[in-house]
């Protein structure tokens, strides 16, 4: 376990809660060297005492996903951290508020459409070139269940189908040159973030397995994509979401 | 971190190619393999390899008795079944217009009805242990359209579709069922194919994205996560282990 990402180096955007604390806390279980980025940087300090307490290795990053300047010293300092960039999960993404409510609020369109899909791009505009100079690397993009169909409100459905689309011709692109790019679709987690969105309202739909994944459920998926035992797997959009999208 | 420790799995077709990779990769997870196949010779020399506590039972998949025997027998030497990974299949390459009857049927019979019935078989072990997994092979052609092997993408489209539905029957036991769509894969099928229409594999390598042809043990990791606890809230879908292929015009 302690040497499936042996000093591998792992960038986790939105580390400070949530899923991508999960996967902060999972990549560095299994070996890897860890940039944790929030933009709460309280919040990643807290994911990287978490991971330094257990004796890992976790580098807090303060990064607003939306910003290019913020992307690019994310990996600029996991690079002079740990000399690579082997993985990246970018993660950190907002909720598009309530479905019918706040579909039409431009406000919102513009920030979420900024940090889940333009974040995206950010962080693969920038990481791409150092996985090259490494000779490769893996991504995994947060998508969502909202990315293949149409729940959710309007603005997060539509950055999370454009987050599956770029994945799929970034992977396209990059396959010859031993960078792998997926996407991860989760439905309902047990997150901050979606007990913020749904408080008040009806309960998320269930699946056959129970009623919401847990972070670490994602996260093992997350790892799993970013291992050789995903070698031959790019541009695909991993759906782990309890069965709804099957029923 | 997939650890298959303890865990008691049963592969149909797993006496060699893709098959037999998967068996392979889920014996060096930890689990205790049960190789389910037509072929004695092969089937036995493939579980002798894989180690002592391999099983090997002569397993004809299109025939309800014969499934329900091989899981009889697993379950009287093992005592439990945890998982199934459908992978017995066959092609036969024609067009479309010249495919003959009893080659439509057998090609159905062996990769979607087989599947049926093994999953079937392996419900009552599943459901008494509450929990278990199915894996079921399909294939790119679940995907495309195919231009000499229309059975064959029936079957596994089929598949993908069996899939759902065993995943939304079985979900309330803790019985997840998920679909590996395997891109092309040098095997003995793709290289018999290749042998009466040569130039499949460059024309496949030529359009995937990841430059090459897939390997039977590139299908393992999938196997060994969806049969894994780390696959626990992963039910009712397909992943494509295809190099890009499904994404590439």
């Amino acid at each position: 376990m302690k040497d499936f990402f042996n000093a591998k180096a792992a960038l986790v955007t939105g580390a400070g809660s949530g899923i991508g604390r999960a996967a902060a806390l999972a990549f560095a279980a299994a070996g890897a060297h860890v940039g944790a980025a929030d933009i709460a940087m309280a919040a990643a300090e807290e994911t990287a005492a978490l991971i330094t307490g257990a004796g890992g290795v976790c580098l807090p990053l303060y990064a607003d996903a939306s910003k290019a300047g913020h992307a690019a010293a994310s990996v600029a300092k996991m690079a002079a951290a740990f000399g690579r960039l082997d993985i990246a999960f970018n993660n950190a993404g907002i909720s598009g508020g309530r479905p019918g409510k706040d579909d039409f609020d431009e406000d919102r369109y513009d920030s979420v459409m900024a940090v889940n899909a333009k974040g995206v791009w950010l962080g693969m505009k920038y990481q791409i070139p150092e996985m090259l100079r490494g000779g490769g690397g893996t991504i995994v993009n947060m998508a969502s269940i909202a990315g293949l169909t149409g729940v959710g409100a309007l603005s997060y459905t539509a950055s999370k189908h454009a987050v599956i689309g770029m994945t799929k011709a970034a992977a396209v692109r990059y396959a010859g040159a031993n960078i792998r790019i997926n996407a991860i679709c989760p439905g309902a987690v047990d997150t901050p973030m979606l007990a913020r969105a749904t408080a008040g309202a009806a309960p998320p739909p269930a699946g056959t397995t129970g009623p919401m994944a847990t972070p670490a459920d994602i996260a093992a998926a997350v790892l799993w994509l970013c291992s050789g035992e995903a070698r031959f797997i790019t541009g695909h959009p991993l759906v782990v979401d309890g069965g709804i999208l099957a029923g | 971190m997939f650890s298959l420790a303890g865990r008691v799995a049963l592969v149909t077709g797993g006496n060699r190619g893709i098959g037999l990779a998967i068996a392979a990769g889920l014996a060096q997870a930890g689990a205790t393999i049960v190789i389910a196949a037509r072929d004695a010779q092969a089937g036995q020399d493939a579980a002798t390899r894989l180690g002592p506590d391999s099983l090997f039972i002569a397993t004809d998949v299109t025939s309800q008795d014969s499934c329900q025997a091989m899981v009889r027998a697993t379950e009287d030497r093992f005592g439990r079944l945890d998982i199934l990974v459908n992978n017995a299949g066959i092609t036969r390459a024609a067009r479309a217009q010249d495919i003959s009857l009893p080659d439509w049927q057998s090609v159905l019979d062996i990769n979607l009805t087989g599947a049926f019935l093994c999953a079937q078989a392996a419900y009552p072990a599943m459901r008494r242990q509450q929990a278990g997994k199915i894996i079921n092979l399909g294939s790119l052609a679940a995907i495309f359209g195919t231009a000499t092997a229309a059975a064959y993408a029936a079957s596994k489209g089929g598949i993908v579709q069996l899939t759902r539905s065993l995943a939304v029957s079985w979900g309330a036991d803790n019985i997840q069922v998920n679909a590996i769509l395997p891109g092309y894969i040098d095997t003995g099928l793709t290289r018999r194919a290749e042998a009466e229409r040569p130039g499949a594999f460059d024309a496949k390598r030529a359009r995937t994205p990841a430059g090459r042809i897939g390997r039977p043990a590139d299908i393992a990791g999938a196997a060994i996560f969806l049969a894994s606890d780390a696959a626990s809230f992963i039910t009712g879908t397909s992943i494509t282990v295809d190099g890009g292929y499904a994404i590439q015009l």
